[in-house]
């Protein structure tokens, strides 16, 4: 085993960032299930699934040469 | 309530991904989901076919990226859609390849998202124990890198890829200060190659050690066809597309060859086959803190820049199935605000974390690997496919890939080769998996096919194929 130079090697901090990872972990879940549910309470399932493939290519792509 | 749901000028509001990506970008995306192979993986590579094999395997399988590199540049260049090569099989080959493609793509990226996730767990609980912290568990870091950087894909495409180009920046400069620190210009200060790799043990099983370590070979490069799925969200995708993954097989070549040759330098073939940090380790063999340090941080960078460009690419997979009805439409809604495929992101994220939990690591790795050269497999005949119903002059290509069609039967041959040696090793995951396929192509075929619109899935503007 190497060992370090500096004091980082405490338990204590290593177990907080344990914990640290658990709180913000579930506060990203929440952050997006609220921000899912406000969405989808707002806008139209129209509007939300309105995209389309190749839409842009279709007037700045000009693929056919022959023409 | 919902807000307005037309324009000024009374259209349907639309609602797309967005353009903002450049080179850098696709660079970031492809390096970003690979480099993490010199991290770990490629090393088991040495375990079958020891260290000579496993710099074999580096070149044929250097070799064998290349051309799936140049293919993909030259039919992305003309189909940027979202879903890269799923978009490609569908207009070239047909919907039930498409659909096929499409699991291929989402499995190889959700694997590898759960191995990533895993390593960097896996790693941080090391270091701590190097460090002499004991009873620390990876789950809480394994659940903080995938539900973080779904989130961060959540939130826009391009503060995503910014971050995983600053990240796999610096993982790739990790590998690059570990070369030049021991010496290799100057074998026997630091580096014994000629030690370590004798003509006794350069490859213990013979040509089919070799051939066995193809399997883990390509853990080099995996996953750099990942580009494509950022065409839809590409400036310019005709010449970003191309240029981004060419420099990135550029980048990859260099940083395997440094990897291989420090770590075949410092580590006996026997342990280097079987260690799951082998750039870490070699660190360590050093003696120098610094540097172990160094690579403790590369590997977690690299670890965390993976998971980020298989969350992008798996939810855009999932995603562009939506938007078809090959998969309800419902996975196909974009953020109004932040432009993303929120659904698909949030769906695959207790699939991804369910994997990472519960899956053993080489399972996981296996998966990814079987989905990814079954997915290779496709692309040498769909590139003759495509090359035959539009030949060059006929439509706008982006690149032009050169020597058609040696690179596409090298790659079809190496795939083979690629097969037979998942076989040595996981014969029965293998049969078990084109099982699978089977049975969900049977699945899309005889069901799900009345869903999809027929007609507007084809939304390329190409003229109509030769002979048709």
């Amino acid at each position: 085993m190497i060992s370090f130079p500096w004091p980082a090697a405490s338990s204590p901090g290593w177990f907080f960032l344990d914990w640290a990872m658990w709180i913000l972990s579930a506060v990203f879940i929440l952050w997006m299930l609220w921000d899912w549910y406000s969405i989808d309470s707002t806008f139209s399932e129209d509007v939300l699934t309105s995209s389309r493939e190749g839409e842009i290519e279709a007037v700045s792509e000009k693929h056919d040469l022959r023409s | 309530m919902t807000a307005a749901t037309t324009t000024a000028n009374g259209a349907p509001q639309k609602i797309s991904l967005l353009r903002v990506l450049g080179p850098a970008h696709v660079w970031a995306l492809g390096v970003g989901i690979v480099l993490v192979g010199e991290f770990t993986g490629w090393n088991f590579a040495a375990g079958k076919g020891g260290t000579l094999g496993a710099m074999i395997a580096l070149w044929v399988c250097g070799l064998l990226y290349t051309a799936v590199a140049m293919i993909d540049s030259e039919v992305t260049s003309t189909v940027a859609a979202a879903g890269g090569q799923y978009a490609q099989a569908k207009h070239i080959v047909g919907p039930l390849m498409a659909f096929n493609v499409a699991l291929y793509l989402v499995f190889a990226y959700t694997m590898l998202e759960a191995s990533d996730a895993i390593l960097v767990g896996d790693t941080m609980v090391q270091f701590a124990s190097d460090m002499g912290v004991t009873g620390l568990t990876h789950h809480s870091f394994i659940v903080f890198t995938v539900v973080f950087l779904v989130w961060l894909n959540y939130r826009g495409i391009l503060a995503t890829l910014n971050f995983n180009f600053v990240i796999t920046a610096l993982a790739f400069l990790s590998i690059v200060i570990l070369f030049l620190s021991v010496q290799p210009w100057s074998q026997g200060a630091v580096l014994k190659l000629g030690e370590m790799v004798t003509k006794e043990n350069a490859l213990p099983y013979g040509w089919l050690g070799v051939i066995a370590a193809m399997q883990f070979g390509i853990w080099y490069y995996l996953g750099i066809e990942g580009t494509t799925q950022a065409a839809e969200e590409v400036r310019s995708p005709a010449r970003s597309l191309p240029l981004g993954t060419m420099t990135g097989m550029i980048t990859l070549l260099i940083a395997a060859t440094m990897t291989w040759y420090v770590c075949a330098s410092l580590l006996p073939w026997q342990y280097l086959g079987q260690t799951v940090y082998p750039l870490y380790d070699a660190a360590k063999a050093t003696g120098s803190w610094q540097l172990q340090y160094l690579l403790f941080v590369g590997t977690v960078l690299a670890g965390v820049a993976s998971a980020n460009g298989c969350i992008n690419d798996a939810a855009r997979a999932w995603f562009s199935m939506g938007r078809d009805r090959y998969l309800p439409a419902w996975f196909a809604a974009v953020h109004p605000t932040y432009r993303t495929p929120y659904r698909a992101l949030i769906f695959l994220l207790p699939v991804a974390l369910a994997f990472a939990l519960i899956a053993d690591i080489n399972q996981a790795i296996t998966f990814s690997i079987l989905s990814g050269v079954l997915h290779y497999t496709f692309m040498s005949i769909n590139v003759i496919m495509f090359r035959n119903k539009w030949p060059l002059g006929t439509i706008r290509r982006g690149y032009v890939h050169p020597f058609h069609p040696i690179p596409a039967y090298i790659l079809l041959l190496l795939c083979i080769v690629t097969f037979f040696a998942i076989f040595l090793g996981y014969g029965t995951q293998l049969i078990a998996m084109v099982a699978f396929y089977a049975i969900v192509s049977v699945w899309f075929h005889f069901y799900r096919y009345q869903y999809v619109r027929r007609g507007a899935q084809f939304t390329m503007p190409w003229p109509k194929p030769v002979g048709y």
